[in-house]
């Protein structure tokens, strides 16, 4: 299957899923942004992502590309350190135009998931999981009114410093990551000539950070002293 | 030793095998009337190709595409490397999409007068009649050449013609067309039909009964010596400007097959005729490896002068002095003073003599010397600097590169160097030589630029044997061939060759001696350039032979090669190359020498017209050399082919008025 | 104008593909600033050889940065520091006083060291064998004007066909991907008509034996477009996938 065991059908796979996270992004992005605004709004559209079907065919779909994307990406980079040979260059330097996220996709991405399973301790586990459980009549100890109250928990985590700061560190390296992955993807899926090229680059970047400011706008909100 | 060659001299007649008929009918004719194998039969039979450039690649593939089995061999670690890779400007067609008056006659025509009336008539006109057939098989591999916005082929002119026929890609022409050459043997190795041998060397040509019958190869990375055998053999080897050391050649272009054909029994033709090309950066100290050339078109907009007074040119040398201090009444424009009506236009070897002659004079520049100034300003001021670098920008840029001077400031320097190789191995118009079954295609033969080959005729050539004429006239020979055997490589003819080739090695291993191969090399090429060089007399050819003798007494008994004969060895390579180039530096001089007029790349100072000119003389030397070899230690025999023009009647080259 | 600089070169020596290599340090006095890298190594090749000892093995051979055939790594860049340069055109006078210049061979899977510098290209030939032609025979093609061709589709041809394939991209990829090399010839064919007509056969032949000889996974890091001594874009790469993905989707 071409899909596998080709190197630019593995890549497609790799596009496919990281275009995939970032519209999940975008969506997540937009809602969390509408937190400063109106906790109830807030509220209202994280209730849609409750225990409903459609968020749970929505979360497993989320959860598969989410490993595919990891699996191929520690596959290729397996692949990819074998091609580098046995020996290593003793000086290896890059030329300026090349990117420093672009060299360091895994790193990056290694960092994102870290920092993933704290977000997902912190705010899926207190919010979707408790009410899945709580339909499936199992109990872990999670306050199903809380759950429905996405607004605290943001104001609970961010008014610790600490957390916010972490968050920031963390967005900064999902930026990374997005600022080479997007137009990366559009590359390996084939689009943009010598015109297109540079173009996909900037729109890509602009996306990118569109969507990095959005979640990081949360941090630095409560980071300078306001609150929701 | 003049003496002597006289009583060497044979008058024998050689069998040049040009077909009747009219001129124009020449090549339909001998196509009618060739044996062709039949495709079952070809099959069964082997063919060994040297060298992988435009003529080998072109006819390793046509040969195997026609269902021939090719062995295939280079030095370099894949085909595509071949020095035709390095031609810039650009290949001849006589297509006439112009509608400027060109013809494959007018092609022909060209071609025969710049070589200044010493190529064979049948050979060239055939060359003309093909050159079309090039350029549509190069656009139906994918060549990318340039074009015009309503999608047609573009063409540049060129020296030597008066119509636009030269077609291109770029500045990177031989490149483009060496990738399409190297595409169609890449598709036949992919096929089976051809097996490559990169990295291999030729070391000796198999005789087995007068037919060449196969090759004796190192292994150039495991130092093995292997034998191949074949119904026959084809050398595209290329040139012998390396025999110079500094030349535009690469570093690994060699004339070892050509001295190995030659000793087993194929004529070496008119050496004598190297081609100077005028505008190659000079060379800037000792360790100079190699030279670059720089487009002609260069003095198009550039005018070449040196300074009017010697102390001047002694206070530049010294660097006290710049260029642009001197006023332009202390300047001397040699060639417009001298060539008024051509100027700085004149041809390659007219100008390259004439900046010899300044330079030699004492008022060359540089802190050698041995330069010229190619001056830019004027063309600068009279039409921007902007217009000069969309001409010459990438030329400019390249010389700031290599010299790091910026040539939009101060002039360029420009010196003449060693180019290409017009003589090689005789063939005849079958492109065989006269050794049976033994073929010399491209640069390595001598056939078809007479004394003097025009600027994008090389790869017209290369091509022409490869493609077009080779894959026909080898089949007249290999149609007597079916019966013979697939030939084992156990015979004794190959067991001896191997020995020789064994010994030879093992002789220069054991010298150890105290000189490197490189300082021998240096040392050639000095003599040959001071001798044998640009322009030579009588006297200092005789120089030269002795002076040769002495080379290489010098590296059989003093040179130093480290390392292994069985494993990679860089220095026994270079080593065995340059023994040769010893061979064909003094045949170089013997032909010099013999020939006793001036002619195109020849230039024999006693014959001259009173303006400088080269003097030809059609009475006495009207034909190609064609050197036997003799045994070692002995004199080679001279044999002559005349040369009989029957469409064209010659003049004297006049680039005065 | 003339100079001369000292220099230190760590140089990587190993005596044959099996043999453990190793660094080894040369020291060399008054190099001119004329002189082009090879040179130096030629001076210092020579400077061996009158010590008796073996000199340093590397490709070369037109040095005019065209054949292809150079291709050391030195001080982390293929070819050098200076871009759109191969080894042969880089001059001494980029070099300071006093520097230690490391010179390393191409370093890939897919080529392997056979002694000293010099390291075996052959997986390009294969590359190109499985596809990278158009197939006619000699004789009976069309009149070279027969099919017009835009000028820009030519001219961005002869961009990507202007590949010397000496293997830099492969060398300065993290990944050891060969897809520059691999773009610059499908995307040259694909953009004539003539190699219009087996595109997709074409794409799909050359990428998998890409594959197949050990080249890495093209991950979009430019490295190799940067340090491309013919400067090849790596839009070419975009039209390889583009061209493989459709050859794949409609088979």
């Amino acid at each position: 299957m071409w899909l596998i065991d080709s190197s630019i059908g593995r890549k497609l796979i790799m596009s496919i899923t990281g275009i995939f996270l970032v519209l999940f992004l975008v969506f997540h992005g937009t809602m969390n942004f509408v937190v400063l605004f109106s906790a109830e709004a807030y509220n209202a559209i994280a209730g849609f992502l409750g225990a409903n079907w459609y968020a749970l065919v929505g979360t497993k779909l989320l959860a598969i590309g989410f490993v595919v994307h990891i699996i191929y990406a520690i596959y290729l980079s397996f692949q990819n350190q074998k091609a580098r040979g046995g020996e290593s260059y003793a000086v290896k330097n890059n030329q300026k135009s090349v990117e420093w996220a672009s060299q360091n996709m895994l790193v990056l991405g290694v960092i994102v998931l870290g920092f993933m399973a704290l977000h997902l301790f912190q705010f899926w586990s207190k919010m979707q999981l408790v009410e899945i459980s709580h339909k499936l009549g199992l109990d872990n100890g999670g306050d199903l009114a809380l759950a429905k109250d996405g607004a605290y928990w943001v104001k609970h985590y961010f008014e610790n410093p600490v957390y916010s700061v972490l968050y920031i560190i963390w967005l900064v390296a999902l930026w990374m990551h997005l600022t080479h992955g997007i137009w990366s993807a559009f590359q390996t899926m084939g689009a943009g000539g010598n015109i297109w090229l540079p173009r996909i680059k900037v729109i890509s970047s602009i996306l990118a950070t569109l969507i990095i400011l959005m979640f990081i706008s949360i941090p630095v909100y409560f980071l300078l002293g306001f609150s929701i | 030793m003049a003496k002597k060659q006289e009583s060497t001299t044979v008058e024998t007649t050689i069998d040049s095998k040009v077909p009747a008929g009219p001129l124009a009918e020449k090549w339909s004719n001998y196509k009618a009337h060739q044996k062709l194998v039949n495709p079952s039969n070809k099959r069964r039979l082997d063919i060994i190709v040297i060298g992988t450039g435009l003529a080998g690649a072109s006819a390793a593939a046509s040969l195997a595409e026609l269902g021939f089995n090719v062995l295939n061999f280079c030095i370099q670690d894949t085909p595509r490397r071949a020095h035709s890779i390095a031609a810039q400007g650009g290949i001849n067609a006589a297509k006439n999409y112009k509608n400027d008056g060109d013809s494959v006659y007018r092609l022909f025509y060209d071609t025969i007068k710049g070589g200044d009336y010493r190529a064979r008539e049948s050979n060239v006109y055939r060359l003309a009649e093909v050159s079309n057939n090039i350029i549509d098989q190069c656009v139906a591999q994918g060549v990318p050449f340039a074009r015009e916005y309503g999608g047609l082929l573009d063409n540049r002119s060129f020296g030597g013609a008066q119509v636009s026929r030269t077609f291109y890609a770029k500045g990177q022409t031989g490149q483009q067309l060496l990738l399409g050459a190297y595409s169609a043997l890449s598709r036949q190795i992919g096929k089976g039909a051809v097996k490559l041998y990169a990295r291999h060397e030729m070391l000796d040509v198999v005789v087995v009964d007068g037919r060449a019958r196969g090759i004796i190869a190192r292994n150039l990375t495991t130092g093995k010596i292997e034998r191949f055998s074949a119904h026959a053999v084809v050398v595209g080897s290329g040139g012998y400007g390396n025999t110079f050391f500094l030349s535009t050649n690469a570093m690994n272009s060699n004339a070892s097959a050509l001295v190995q054909m030659y000793k087993k029994g194929a004529y070496m033709s008119n050496l004598s005729y190297c081609q100077i090309h005028p505008t190659c950066i000079p060379v800037h100290g000792e360790f100079q490896s190699k030279l670059t050339l720089m487009s002609e078109s260069l003095r198009n907009d550039g005018r070449i002068w040196v300074p009017k007074k010697k102390e001047d040119a002694e206070a530049i040398r010294a660097g006290k002095l710049k260029a642009n201090d001197l006023k332009e009444e202390d300047r001397d424009y040699y060639l417009e003073r001298r060539y008024p009506a051509f100027g700085n236009l004149v041809p390659r070897d007219v100008a390259s003599r004439a900046s010899k002659e300044r330079c030699d004079a004492g008022y060359g520049v540089g802190n050698t010397g041995l330069a010229v100034y190619l001056d830019f300003s004027e063309s600068i001021q009279r039409l921007g600097e902007d217009v000069i670098r969309a001409r010459y920008g990438n030329l400019f840029q390249m010389y700031e590169k290599i010299v790091d001077e910026n040539p939009y400031q101060t002039p360029m320097m420009i010196y003449p160097a060693i180019h290409y190789t017009m003589g090689g191995i005789w063939v005849d118009y079958e492109l065989q030589t006269s050794v049976k079954g033994l073929f010399a295609i491209g640069e390595a033969n001598f056939s078809d630029h007479g004394a003097n080959r025009l600027g994008a005729s090389a790869l017209m050539q290369g091509l022409a044997d490869g493609y077009f004429v080779l894959p026909y006239t080898i089949q007249n020979y290999l149609a007597d061939q079916i019966q013979v055997p697939r030939l084992s490589t156990d015979l004794p003819e190959f067991g001896e060759a191997e020995k020789q080739v064994h010994a030879k090695i093992e002789k220069i291993m054991k010298i150890q001696g105290d000189k490197s191969v490189d300082t021998i090399h240096r040392q050639l090429g000095l003599v040959m350039w001071d001798f044998v060089g640009m322009s030579r007399t009588k006297a200092s050819l005789e120089e030269a032979l002795a002076k040769i003798k002495a080379i290489r007494h010098d590296f059989w008994t003093r040179v130093y090669v480290p390392g292994l004969s069985n494993d990679t060895n860089i220095e026994l390579e270079k080593a065995l190359r340059v023994a040769d180039f010893i061979e064909i530096g003094e045949l170089i001089a013997r032909d010099a020498l013999m020939r006793e007029e001036s002619c195109g790349g020849h230039f024999r100072e006693e014959y001259q017209t009173p303006e400088g000119e080269a003097l030809r003389n059609d009475e006495e030397f009207s034909f190609a050399s064609c050197w036997k070899f003799n045994g070692e230690d002995e004199e080679p025999i001279l044999l002559k082919e005349p040369l009989i023009y029957e469409s064209i009647k010659r003049q004297q080259r006049n680039y005065k008025a | 104008m003339e100079k001369s600089i000292n220099i230190t070169l760590k140089i990587w020596r190993q005596a044959s593909p099996k043999a453990k290599g190793e660094f080894v340090t040369y020291k060399l006095d008054k190099v001119s600033t004329d002189n082009s890298f090879l040179e130096m190594l030629d001076i210092l090749n020579e400077k061996l050889i009158s010590e008796r000892k073996e000199p340093i093995v590397f490709d070369h051979d037109c040095r005019e940065g065209i054949c292809g055939m150079c291709s050391l790594f030195i001080n982390g860049h293929p070819h050098g520091m200076d871009a759109g340069t191969t080894t042969c055109q880089l001059h001494m006078r980029r070099f300071k006083d006093g520097e230690t210049i490391t010179v390393e061979p191409w370093r890939s899977k897919a080529f392997p060291v056979l002694k000293d510098l010099r390291v075996d290209r052959s997986a390009f030939d294969k590359i190109i064998q499985a596809g990278g032609y158009v197939n006619v025979n000699t004789g009976g093609t069309p009149d070279g004007n027969a099919i017009p061709i835009s000028k820009l589709a030519a001219d961005e041809a002869m961009d990507a066909a202007s590949c010397i394939g000496c293997g830099a991209c492969v060398a300065t990829c993290k990944n050891g991907s060969a897809m520059l090399f691999v773009a610059a010839k499908v995307s040259q064919l694909a953009l004539l008509p003539q190699g219009r007509v087996e595109g997709a056969a074409r794409a799909k032949a050359m990428v998998s034996k890409m594959d197949e000889l050990g080249f890495g996974n093209c991950t979009n890091t430019g490295a190799c477009e940067a340090e491309c001594p013919k400067n090849i874009s790596i839009s070419h790469i975009a039209r390889l996938n583009r061209e493989f993905l459709s050859a794949k989707l409609n088979s």
